[in-house]
């Protein structure tokens, strides 16, 4: 969508000039949608402007200020929501960890959807053993749980950062590799890429220039309902512990951390939680109206 | 129908086959189980008689060939830190798991298909558009938050129910509602875009249209057609409530399947992750070929469709 | 003068797996058995049949789309392979099709005139400028306002469509044109149109058509020479004023019975084959038509007739009317 008024030239000669694309598109949102994308907006601006915002350092200790409640249950405007066992400022924290969470959800998610889609335009391309071969490792990756793959992936390559996220960049490949798959067999059969190599293009050019544009739509949404879903396992994760480790710190781990204060000091885990909850919904629910927008075959 | 069945039974080994494989390289190829389990200042002597106790000084091919033959023979392997059994350690544990996740499975079944019927039927009233937003929330609310906020309001603030442990039935209670809220959202979400998608049929409108009372079209014609693509989700939900147990059984220290592969995986207890890796394959496995073999005994259409194996002329 | 196009006794042979009670048996699909034909620079053979007699293989195997089983084609003198390497490429430029859906053809995300463009980008035959100005020109030539280059493909009518699709193949201008029924998916007056352009632009540009369809009358008009096929062999080519006013084949002859027409009041017996419609697995020897031929005799059954010419410009494969015995081996030259 990179032209973003369009001429149309009327038989006679008049030129009408339409709305734009863009401005059609933003205003046919719900309420509730804007809502959401506002959210999901702030939280992006928050995870890149952390260190700009936040207080204090995530590992700052205020020893004197020890499980001190949020603002408007007890406790002072030096922390806003409240510090935990260590002194640590929750707020600043919180912002970190969005960051960190973020970080991690949208690169793995990007991971996945490359892996996804070259895996899915191979078996399509090669067809033979190569697709059997994908699809083979499509139904491995389906019939297993995620979450138990990566518990046992993680404990023996370790929990660094980049791990960590390479483990996560395996969440979810398969459906990208299915949707992929499936629409280039469908365009290289019948359709227009089957035209344009008959044109005498390179299948590299069939692929670029026009299959990865057409597939587009279809990629994106599934895309925006998996990183939601790439969060809450990072976050779940973090929170067993073996996830993001300290001192960096992450929603999940903070939630984990918070949880021997569940009686003292509900407000350690309950603001991250909260993020949490807010977060997947808003991407969820945006998620589901682009689907029904872009793609309504998907459901 | 048998051959497709066969087919499946096949593709169901080689995944178990693959998942043990990997398994064994992941766990083999990295990181050093003897410093771990000893610890870093043991002396070297006793690291490495350790690691002769265990085999880990072969070669990796060799401890491949060793460990599938040691399978075959039933023999999974000890947990280096109990020295007990592996296999006997995760067995021992599994009826704790099975009694959250049996009554989760139905809870979700049931509030689930019901929410979702319920919100067809009544499409696009408050009703419905509340049950929706409920169910976004409830698939995306994680289980540990889910688990900890319940902890929160009917333990910590209420002092209704217990927190932690498992010595009373009462224990269990947070636990099974908290496993089988998240699965029964996305059930919800489902049964109830199939039923719409039934519901929209013509052969709805004739069986209404011969006369039919209401309820009867609904019991008779549209949930067993609905409860068609409903049927795949099912292999999917096992999947979510293996997952659901390790978060959940961590949060309630439950000593079930879950939390013994969180102590073990942070223990780096080989034998004891394979084995349990080893159980999960097998039940998804065989969920899935239950699930197949029930989607091609119910649906008539696939049944028939599996033997016209001419292709198209 | 070596003729532009040369195809001699291609086949394409499949192995398929018929169910048979409880097991599978092999058997062999001859989608194309056996053909040879040639085609000069600049006119058009028009290939006619009904569904299944194996045309759109032949355009296939033509252009080197698929690899054949038997048999080789031979465009300007070069044998044409069915690899998809740089030759077989460059090899585009010479030799292009026009498919019968045109909205399945073109990606519908691209302004058509990008689309026209393209093969010029490809083959990288100067700068951008250049190309939008061929393209410009061809589009108008024709027939597509200036309003619609910019328009997307489902903007656009079944005719423009097809349009499009021609000037994309021509852009490149192309000796041989291989149209799969072009306007079969077009309205009867906008087909008038099209078949009126498409020889228009063999005048002007020389371009040489194989020319598939199952419509005979759309053949009868822009064709030199056609050849009637089924379940994978010519049957008879004629030009197309001798195969229609007097069809020698018992096939041809059905075909051109069922033809209504305003002129032919006084009835000529309409001809209805009997006997299954035609399935290419079958497997008996002999002539591929004896299943519904009224003159099959013993002779038929045994041997598979040949394409024998029986004058300077017809060519029939009929025991019957075949006056000499037929060669199995010859190749026939069938060059006018």
């Amino acid at each position: 969508m990179s032209d973003l008024s369009t001429n149309v030239q009327a038989p006679t000669g008049t030129i009408v000039a339409t709305r734009s694309s863009a401005s059609i598109f933003v205003l046919s949102m719900p309420l509730v949608i804007k809502i959401c994308a506002v959210w999901v907006a702030l939280v992006l601006l928050i995870a890149l402007s952390a260190d700009l915002i936040a207080p204090y350092s995530y590992s700052q200790l205020d020893l004197l200020a020890r499980l001190t409640p949020p603002v408007f249950f007890g406790g002072s405007t030096a922390h806003w929501l409240g510090t935990d066992e260590l002194g640590r400022d929750v707020l600043s924290r919180l912002i970190f960890s969005v960051r960190i969470s973020l970080l991690v959800a949208f690169i793995s998610t990007l991971l996945s959807a490359v892996v996804g889609v070259l895996m899915g335009f191979a078996a399509a391309h090669f067809r033979g053993w190569v697709e059997q071969l994908v699809l083979t490792l499509v139904d491995f990756q389906a019939s297993m749980p995620f979450m138990i793959i990566a518990l046992a992936v993680l404990a023996f390559f370790g929990n660094t950062l980049p791990l960590f996220i390479a483990l996560m960049g395996f969440y979810g490949w398969e459906r990208s590799a299915r949707i992929s798959r499936g629409l280039t067999i469908a365009a290289n059969e019948q359709g227009y890429a089957a035209a344009v190599y008959d044109l005498g293009a390179s299948p590299w050019r069939v692929y670029i220039l026009h299959i990865l544009p057409n597939i587009a739509s279809t990629l994106i949404v599934s895309v925006t309902l998996t990183f939601p879903e790439v969060i809450l396992l990072e976050s779940g994760l973090s929170f067993l512990g073996l996830g993001v480790q300290p001192p960096m710190t992450s929603l999940g781990n903070m939630v984990g951390y918070g949880r021997e204060y569940l009686q003292t000091a509900p407000w350690i885990l309950l603001a991250p939680s909260l993020f949490i909850v807010i977060t997947t919904f808003s991407v969820s629910m945006l998620g589901d109206w682009l689907r029904d927008r872009l793609d309504p075959t998907l459901n | 129908m048998t051959r497709f069945l066969v087919i499946r039974f096949l593709r169901g080994l080689l995944t178990l086959f693959l998942v043990l494989s990997f398994a064994f390289v992941i766990l083999r190829s990295t990181g050093d189980p003897a410093m771990l389990i000893m610890s870093a200042d043991a002396p070297p002597e006793a690291l490495e008689a350790f690691r002769k106790g265990w085999g880990l000084d072969a070669p990796l091919w060799q401890q491949y060939l060793g460990y599938f033959k040691n399978l075959l023979e039933g023999n999974f392997g000890y947990s280096m830190r109990d020295k007990s059994p592996a296999m006997e350690l995760v067995l021992a544990r599994i009826p704790a798991t099975l009694s959250l996740a049996v009554p989760a499975f139905i809870l979700k079944l049931v509030i689930g298909i019901s929410a979702g019927v319920f919100a067809a039927l009544h499409r696009n009233s408050w009703i419905d558009r509340l049950l929706i937003s409920l169910s976004i929330a409830g698939y995306t609310m994680p289980s540990f938050v889910l688990g900890l906020v319940l902890v929160l309001v009917f333990a910590v603030n209420l002092g209704w129910l217990p927190s932690g442990g498992d010595t009373t039935w009462q224990h269990a209670i947070l636990p099974i509602v908290t496993l089988s809220l998240g699965g029964a959202a996305v059930l919800a979400r489902f049964t109830r875009s199939a039923m719409l998608e039934v519901m929209g049929q013509p052969y709805i409108r004739t069986a209404s249209a011969k006369g039919l009372v209401w309820r009867r079209v609904v019991l008779d014609h549209a949930m067993p057609n609905a409860a068609i693509p409903t049927l795949t989700l099912i292999g999917f939900m096992v999947g979510s409530l293996i997952a659901g147990a390790v978060v959940v059984e961590s949060v309630f220290s439950w000593p079930g399947v879950g939390r013994l592969l969180v102590t073990s995986v942070a223990n780096r207890d080989l034998a004891v992750v394979q084995s349990l890796l080893l159980l999960v394959a097998t039940t998804m496995v065989t969920a899935n070929l239950l699930v197949d073999a029930l989607y091609g005994w119910i649906d008539p259409r696939v049944r028939s469709g599996q033997e016209a194996r001419g292709k198209a002329l | 003068m070596t003729p532009l196009l040369q195809v001699q006794n291609l086949a394409k042979h499949y192995a398929v797996r018929i169910p048979d009670g409880l097991s599978r048996r092999k058997a062999t699909l001859r989608a194309v058995d056996r053909i040879s034909f040639c085609l000069s620079a600049g006119q058009t053979l028009g290939l006619v049949g009904e569904s299944g007699c194996g045309k759109t293989t032949t355009a296939r195997l033509v252009l080197g789309l698929m690899s054949a089983t038997q048999g080789q084609v031979l465009f300007e003198g070069q044998s044409v392979a069915a690899t998809r390497d740089a030759t077989w490429r460059a090899l585009r430029q010479r030799m292009q099709m026009v498919y019968q859906n045109p909205l399945g053809a073109l990606d519908r995300r691209l302004p058509v005139i990008t689309q026209v463009l393209e093969p010029l980008r490809i083959h990288d035959r100067g700068d951008p400028h250049e190309h939008m100005e061929q393209a410009q020109a061809l589009m108008a030539s024709l027939g597509l306002a200036k309003s619609l280059w910019w328009r997307y493909p489902h903007e656009l009518s079944g005719g423009q469509r097809q349009r499009v699709v021609l000037s994309r193949a021509l852009i490149l201008k192309p000796s041989l044109l291989v149209c799969d029924e072009p306007v079969s998916a077009l309205d009867v007056s906008i087909q008038a149109q099209v078949i009126n352009l498409l020889q228009d632009v063999q005048e002007l540009m020389g371009v040489a058509y194989l020319f598939i369809s199952h419509d005979l009358k759309v053949v009868r008009q822009v064709s030199d020479q056609v050849a009637v096929m089924y379940l994978g062999q010519i049957v008879e080519q004629a030009p197309p004023e001798q195969l229609f006013s007097e069809p020698l084949h018992p096939y041809s002859q059905a075909l051109v019975s069922a033809i209504p027409s305003l002129w032919n009041r006084q009835q000529k017996t309409k001809i209805v084959l009997q006997g299954e419609p035609p399935n290419p697995l079958s497997l008996q020897s002999g002539c591929v038509f004896q299943q519904r031929c009224p003159y099959a005799e013993a002779r038929c059954r045994e041997q598979s007739p040949m394409l024998t010419p029986l004058s300077s410009e017809r060519q029939v494969a009929c025991h019957m009317l075949a006056q000499k015995p037929s060669d199995q081996n010859a190749v026939v030259e069938s060059c006018s």
